[in-house]
């Protein structure tokens, strides 16, 4: 939670009206996320639906392609200082990237990076709601998530790269390596967080395994907030527009974190010696070995 | 996937864009932009087969009171006739002069 999350205890009226004043993220499509997040007229958005750079291999396989190929890439100003949101649509199949959606995102990463290496730093913002590669795509879209870690880990030494991951899609596969990488990560308690999506793993390892639709075993596992409370996100907040315009722009001010999170080795090394992989590890378990702190 | 064109008579030009809609379970996206021709042309891309027919019916009301010359293009992943008609009418709102 941020600082201004917590504030004085609210009576019930107070905390009833703070309900009622919420705009839901979740609710959102991607391109109203990305206008929700900057500055109210400064939305403009790049490659958008009207340039028509829709995928050439989904029609191929009879699959009825999107108009922006289910990313949203928008300049702009969040709290005066110039922004990119980039913002994957987690409707249009599943949020899963391809050569163009993923060419977007890395495009603007590495656009971004040469500004913040000319000086002019614009802080880079990824909306992620995707079950990770598009399988439709396979090594093409492999290739472009693999561009996309190499740009967020060049551009995060001039101007910290924020993820978010709201719900209900998650965020998964190499997608989920690439919030990792992200200097702050943001998840909302709808979000699940994981490399090996639940349905993968149901299907890989069997039912006994792991029942992908037991939906409390499965928040209580990759939640976002049992993310959050084993400190492998650094903000934990309400499902609110502003609460998210309000937490990505305090986590800027922080800036460039001393070390990140990927580079914090010998930490999760230690994480792995803790645990003793001939017993069971459930949810509760887990955050009682490495609850939030015990990194840094 | 089936792809379908249309083409109906306008009376008015457009001068707006508009977009609305994702392809996803359910839904559809709508782009509509002004066309050079004095004609709306339309071109429905759907995941489900064989639906012809309806696809007609559906358009043939929406461009009976939609006169303007416009680029049409639909997206759809399994619409209802109903949600098609919603995101038709929610485009046309947007590009109203």
């Amino acid at each position: 939670m941020t600082p201004t999350e917590h504030g004085t205890d609210p009576t019930a009226a107070e905390r009833r009206d703070r309900f009622l004043s919420r705009r839901s993220v979740i609710e959102m499509r991607a391109r109203e996320r990305a206008q929700a997040l900057l500055d109210p007229g400064s939305f403009r958005e790049l490659l958008g639906p009207f340039d028509r750079l829709e995928s050439p291999w989904l029609p191929l396989q009879g699959i009825v392609p999107q108009s922006d190929d289910g990313v949203v890439i928008a300049r702009g100003e969040l709290a005066g200082k110039p922004a990119v949101i980039m913002a994957i649509e987690g409707a249009f199949q599943g949020g899963s990237l391809g050569e163009v959606s993923g060419s977007k995102i890395a495009g603007a990463l590495a656009l971004a990076r040469r500004d913040g290496e000319a000086g002019k730093p614009v802080l880079p913002v990824l909306l992620l709601e995707t079950g990770g590669v598009r399988l439709q795509e396979a090594n093409l879209g492999e290739a472009v998530v693999a561009e996309i870690h190499a740009e967020i880990i060049a551009l995060r030494r001039h101007v910290p790269v924020i993820g978010v991951i709201t719900g209900m899609v998650g965020c998964f596969g190499g997608m989920s390596i690439a919030a990792s990488l992200c200097s702050y990560l943001v998840v909302l308690p709808q979000a699940r967080f994981e490399l090996n999506g639940p349905e993968v793993i149901e299907q890989e390892a069997g039912i006994d395994e792991l029942d992908a639709n037991d939906r409390r075993l499965i928040w209580s596992l990759i939640g976002g907030e049992q993310r959050y409370e084993t400190g492998f996100a650094d903000a934990l907040i309400e499902d609110d527009a502003e609460s998210l315009r309000r937490t990505i722009r305090d986590l800027a001010v922080q800036g460039v974190p001393a070390r990140h999170r990927t580079e914090a080795v010998d930490d999760y090394r230690r994480l792995l010696a803790k645990i003793d992989p001939t017993g069971p590890l459930d949810g509760p378990g887990f955050r009682q070995i490495w609850p939030r702190g015990e990194m840094r | 996937m089936e792809t379908l064109n249309f083409e109906y008579e306008a009376k008015q030009p457009l001068t707006r864009r508009a977009h609305v809609g994702v392809v996803g379970s359910g839904d559809l996206e709508v782009l509509i932009e002004p066309s050079d021709k004095p004609a709306a042309n339309v071109r429905v891309r759907t995941s489900v087969d064989g639906y012809a027919q309806v696809w007609k019916a559906v358009l043939d009301r929406f461009f009976s009171h939609f006169e303007h010359a416009a680029r049409v293009e639909i997206n759809d992943f399994g619409a209802t006739p109903g949600t098609v008609t919603l995101r038709l009418e929610q485009a046309g709102e947007l590009v109203k002069p």
